[in-house]
């Protein structure tokens, strides 16, 4: 049993352990497990893979349902779409996020600090369609509590807001809303973990709070940053929400056939064409997978042992 | 391993630094600081506003009638008895189907979450504590499928529950929720580094079995991440839109949050061929937003303390 090689498991008191270690109560502990894993897991992935390379008939079409996506008129915009949303999405999220954490870390023993960092977190109780109903309202100028500043920017009316063009701001900006706080804390916690004395050193040598940060605390924090820029890239690619229930708010006029997973959505459930629809899934899940996958195996965030 | 790195370095004693240069920092820093201190402040008062002021909106716009919430101040207190009529005309929208949401969405949360407890914390307990063949596996399944998006996979979730006849039936939805990595993940990382493994050999060699070891041992010390897990598995169960809005078609089994879309549709001035059917006021939409987050909002309140060493955990193991 593996319980028995050298290599494997933790260097506490190996030898009496090692023996008193029935290898096979682990397997029951977990079985429940992955019976969710394989079944809500492993199997809809290769569900999607088996209709994403069949027709309706159940033969195999090599890459015909792919092509069938790819050529349609949604594909292209939805994925420029996209694309557009995380640049927007990302580069806020890394300024804003990185810059607002080494702010309240400067006003840590205030107290102040850990107020606002609660007050920044709230709006993630929010997440899903409430955050989109509330950003409805403060984008539409007659009823928004920050209707002075559409206004003054030339907007009057909800239409004008929420013009094609401005979407890709206006879903950074929910989803900033709502998921920014929850980073911040992240951020804060590992600027905590900086320790003191390196920082005093820098101030020692006359570096001021710009300095340090750039030349020392962004550094340090370089494998957090990319902690969130790939959980947020792989997220915002599955934009649903947010323009789903904009194109219900505005008649279809903006955000319908937005994103990818409102166009998998869409073959699936008005074209009536799951094959599309998985091979649009597929694309997907491989972005996710990748993502996740070279995550994992190269940040050495999640060390296995 | 990086871990035990940066807590190594968190223990050096504040005692430990040079006093002199503590002063040297004190004596020149002060002066600088004072004027730099005004404009940091006031980017942090303007993302209080950014962050709060919606919510507090929100919160107001329930007590006002329609068109107080176009032409009174947009942060005054309308009426309780403004908040009754909303009141009144929401519960009265197809006979409380906003209360048959929000019953749904509970129990729809709810069971999920206990099956979650009942399958995650055993498994977070053995992939942390026991050697098996196939750990190493099903860790890195854990991790990948945890840093997946929960959108990625449903649509193929539809076509496998589909091919099962389970759509419309609320497991379609219950068991994909209890299905949660990241609770193994949290538990195997609060059982690794917890739970020393000594205690659970002295357990064994007083005649315990495995399971005992488990029941009587690990879980009696185990309630933080119990809490910890219950509380994200909750609130992601709870806000989730996609999988309900896929899996289920009957208006009288919708989660509150696809039943905030449904509303959403009836309000005339989103959606002006509403009009005459079954309005839905602003303010009414207003008060089933609030009503939908309030489970979550309470106990966000209830729990920061808990959350912040689970926002940590996801990103480190401590």
């Amino acid at each position: 049993m593996t319980a028995h090689s050298p290599g494997t498991g933790r260097a506490t008191a190996p030898g009496t352990r090692r023996a008193l270690w029935p290898g096979r109560s682990g397997q029951a502990f977990v079985g429940a497990y992955t019976v969710l894993l394989v079944a809500f897991g492993v199997v809809p992935t290769g569900y999607a893979i088996y209709f994403a390379f069949t027709d309706g008939g159940g033969n195999f079409t090599v890459l015909s349902n792919f092509t069938e996506a790819v050529s349609d008129f949604r594909f292209a915009s939805a994925v420029g779409h996209v694309a557009l949303y995380l640049l927007w999405w990302l580069v806020s999220l890394v300024v804003l996020v990185v810059g607002l954490a080494l702010l309240l870390h400067r006003l840590a023993a205030t107290g102040v600090s850990r107020a606002l960092r609660f007050l920044y977190y709230v709006p993630g109780a929010l997440a899903g369609a409430a955050s989109v109903m509330v950003w409805l309202f403060v984008l539409d100028p007659t009823v928004s509590p920050a209707g002075v500043l559409l206004r003054a920017l030339g907007f009057h009316t909800f239409g004008e807001v929420i013009a094609p063009g401005h979407l890709p701001v206006l879903f950074t900006l929910i989803a900033f809303w709502t998921g920014a706080g929850g980073w911040i804390v992240v951020m804060y916690g590992a600027l905590n973990n900086i320790p003191a004395d390196i920082l005093e050193a820098a101030r020692i040598d006359g570096a001021g709070a710009w300095q340090t940060a750039r030349r020392i605390q962004i550094p340090l924090l370089r494998k957090w940053i990319v902690y969130m820029v790939i959980l947020a890239f792989a997220g915002g690619t599955q934009l649903f929400v947010e323009p789903q229930l904009l194109s219900q708010a505005s008649v279809g006029v903006a955000g319908r056939d937005y994103s990818l997973n409102q166009l998998a959505y869409d073959f699936a459930f008005q074209n009536n064409d799951v094959n599309t629809a998985a091979a649009v899934s597929v694309e997907l899940l491989v972005v996710g997978l990748v993502v996740a996958g070279v995550f994992v195996a190269r940040s050495g965030f999640f060390d296995a042992d | 391993m990086q871990t035990d790195l940066r807590r190594s370095a968190l223990s050096v004693p504040a005692g430990g630094r040079p006093v002199p240069a503590r002063e040297l920092r004190r004596g020149s820093g002060r002066p600088v600081r004072g004027s730099s201190q005004v404009l940091p402040l006031l980017v942090l008062a303007l993302f209080v506003v950014f962050f709060v002021l919606p919510v507090l909106w929100l919160l107001l716009a329930a007590t006002k009638t329609d068109d107080q919430l176009v032409h009174a101040n947009p942060l005054s207190f309308g009426s309780l008895h403004a908040l009754r009529a909303n009141w009144d005309a929401l519960t009265a929208y197809q006979d409380d189907a906003i209360l048959l949401w929000l019953r749904n969405s509970a129990v729809y949360s709810f069971l999920a979450l206990v099956i979650t407890l009942c399958v995650a914390v055993p498994a977070g307990y053995a992939l942390a504590m026991t050697e098996f063949r196939g750990r190493r596996t099903l860790l890195v399944a854990t991790l990948v499928v945890m840093l997946m998006p929960n959108a990625t996979l449903v649509v193929p979730l539809f076509l496998e529950l589909n091919a099962v006849h389970l759509i419309g039936t609320m497991w379609s939805i219950i068991l994909p929720y209890a299905f949660y990595p990241f609770g193994v993940y949290l538990t195997y990382i609060y059982f690794s580094t917890a739970l020393p493994r000594e205690l659970l050999d002295a357990a064994r060699l007083d005649g315990c079995s495995e399971f005992g070891v488990f029941r009587r041992v690990a879980l009696p010390l185990a309630t933080p991440v119990v809490a910890l897990v219950g509380f994200f598995s909750f609130v992601a169960n709870w806000t989730n839109y996609f999988l309900p809005y896929v899996m289920l078609p009957q208006s009288d089994q919708f989660p509150v949050q696809v039943g905030l879309g449904t509303l959403l549709d009836s309000v005339p001035q989103f959606n002006p061929t509403a009009a005459g059917t079954l309005e839905v006021q602003r303010p009414e939409l207003a008060l089933a937003t609030l009503l939908a987050i309030t489970p979550v909002l309470v106990v966000f309140l209830f729990s920061q303390r808990f959350l912040v060493a689970g926002m940590l955990a996801g990103a480190t193991k401590h």
